[in-house]
């Protein structure tokens, strides 16, 4: 099999893994989501449980990864290298938070949600997909 | 405050196979698995070599929920829609797209593969996007009364 072939199985098994993740763990639904941020009403803790699991094993994990002069299947890794505190990620963050409260929706659930093939699911994806595609159209044209 | 719907070990399960898949893309691509940055390089590429392993893992995520659907774990999920109208829906998502393109991240990039790897900047995402839905939810919900 050849070096590509091997990549793109790897980033499907990936890309599988995460998806059934995220069903497992409920994430991809918003009423839960909304219910986990609503830490002044009626809380629902468990998807904390979700980021510690994810938090635990990737902190776990990684620094042995990166022991290795490179990865199985690819000449280096490329991680991002941007270590200073700019506006971008203060704006961005509340951005993306104000929109992740007002549905309950982050990307990879919102993505992984499209197995549910329902036309809201379709609504937020299409939003999603047009957003940012304006966004990466005005930075490439300018910096924040 | 009251606590409702605790389901913490299928959350915690969930959450180590998200990170197993993390570290899994990272051992065999070197690559992040940052959901809205994966999705970017497709809806806005920098790079055509660069586009067929996002969609395939984003196929992957899609087929990943489909197979929890009919897995017999989905069984406990009796109904799984949005729970907010079209127009909040659409102005939702050009948020999520747009503040995760500009913070260049989101819940997985930062959230889990970024606070793994102890970035600064991650940490200063995560605090500002779990701080602006967390006001956004209580504003929604308390101060103006709606079902979000």
């Amino acid at each position: 099999m050849s070096q590509s072939m091997k990549q793109l199985l790897a980033a499907l098994a990936a890309g599988t893994l995460f998806g059934f993740g995220l069903g497992l763990s409920q994430m991809v639904d918003p009423a839960k989501v909304t219910n986990f941020l609503d830490i002044l009403g009626s809380w629902d803790p468990s998807l904390a449980f979700v980021m510690a699991g994810g938090l635990m094993v990737n902190a776990l994990v990684t620094p042995l990864i990166l022991k290795r002069k490179r990865p199985l299947l690819a000449e280096f890794f490329r991680l991002p290298t941007k270590v200073e505190i700019d506006n971008r990620i203060i704006i961005g963050g509340i951005l993306f938070g104000i929109g992740w409260g007002l549905a309950g929706y982050c990307p990879g659930p919102m993505i992984a949600s499209l197995s549910f093939a329902d036309s809201d699911i379709i609504t937020v994806v299409i939003a999603f997909v047009v957003g940012t595609f304006a966004a990466r159209w005005v930075l490439a044209r300018r910096s924040l | 405050m009251t606590i409702i719907n605790f389901t913490p070990v299928p959350a915690l399960l969930g959450g180590a196979l998200i990170g197993l898949s993390a570290a899994f893309l990272l051992l065999a691509k070197g690559r992040v698995a940052g959901i809205s940055g994966i999705a970017g390089g497709i809806i806005y590429p920098e790079s055509r070599a660069d586009i067929s392993w996002r969609i395939v893992f984003i196929l992957g995520l899609i087929l990943g929920g489909f197979i929890y659907q009919w897995s017999g774990f989905g069984v406990g999920v009796q109904h799984i829609a949005a729970v907010v109208d079209k127009p909040v829906l659409i102005v939702a998502g050009l948020l999520v797209g747009i503040g995760t393109q500009i913070g260049t991240g989101c819940t997985s990039g930062h959230g889990i593969c970024g606070l793994a790897r102890r970035s600064p900047r991650s940490l200063v995402a995560t605090l500002c996007f779990m701080g602006s839905a967390i006001v956004t939810v209580y504003v929604v919900r308390h101060l103006m009364g709606g079902a979000a």
